[in-house]
């Protein structure tokens, strides 16, 4: 069953990616990819993360999508005309397909390894994956994140400087 | 119950899209978006590793990895508005100012 539900949510990933590529007009692969992210979602509730579905609706197919859309209208797009050079396909595809093909080989021939950690069904169960992911960030990641916020303060910056009028 | 194996599969496969988008589209914003494809298929492997493990690194480093691309995101469409000022397009093969 659950095998099953991977395969269905798994398949809609995938096409809706291809869809991601393949639209013509930005605004339909701007919605493909919020279903990707939703797809994302539902496979980390499978994987007993919902702290990180949470934040991948709300980040991601919320907070960063609606920039983009927005960014999309703003700039009146329109579906790309002609003079695209057919080469560029054929090469793009093939490095693809080479990339993919050596990545499946890796996964194949590759042995897991890796201590097992304590973290099991049972103790997220417990404890909640919400503080188990909280403790894990301002105990041993305390300076990633601190970092993080230094990023985002001249994310914030940029973007203002960037978007003024006068540069 | 699935093995880590199919997920790891399903990373490879969204990450092969994102590389095939970014080469063949020309639009700036369809290629950001396979960006955004390639950094979720990441985070998926990084997630499906950390509950093979039984060990939160791999999450925490999601969470690094979405604020990463909030900025990117931020940072990336303010880049493609002041080009389109100057330039009416946002075609990658108009970007060759520094092109000689």
């Amino acid at each position: 069953m659950e095998t099953f539900f991977f395969m269905i949510v798994a398949a809609v990933a995938v096409l809706t990616g291809i869809l991601v590529v393949l639209c013509k007009n930005p605004i339909n692969s701007a919605l493909s990819l919020v279903a990707t992210f939703f797809c994302l979602a539902t496979l980390y509730i499978m994987l007993e993360a919902p702290f990180m579905a949470a934040i991948q609706v709300m980040v991601y197919a919320g907070a960063i999508m609606v920039l983009l859309v927005f960014v999309i209208m703003l700039l009146n797009l329109r579906t790309e005309i002609g003079r695209r050079s057919t080469h560029t396909l054929f090469v793009g595809g093939i490095a693809g397909v080479l990339f993919l093909i050596q990545l499946l080989y890796v996964l194949r021939n590759s042995v897991l390894t890796g201590t097992k950690g304590p973290i099991d069904s049972a103790m997220i169960t417990r404890v909640g994956h919400t503080e188990l992911v909280g403790t894990a960030l301002f105990t041993d990641f305390l300076l990633p994140f601190e970092i993080t916020s230094i990023l985002l303060l001249a994310a914030i910056v940029g973007a203002v400087v960037l978007a003024k009028k006068k540069v | 119950m699935l093995s880590v194996n199919s997920y790891l599969i399903l990373s490879a496969v969204l990450f092969s899209i994102g590389t095939v988008g970014v080469f063949i589209r020309r639009n700036a914003i369809v290629i950001f978006m396979c960006v955004e494809l390639m950094l979720n298929a990441v985070n998926l492997s990084f997630v499906a590793l950390s509950r093979y493990l039984g060990n939160l690194d791999g999450q925490v480093f999601v969470f690094l990895v979405m604020t990463v691309a909030a900025a990117e995101a931020a940072v990336g469409l303010a880049l493609m508005i002041a080009f389109y000022k100057n330039r009416e397009s946002i075609d990658v093969e108009d970007m060759n100012l520094l092109k000689w």
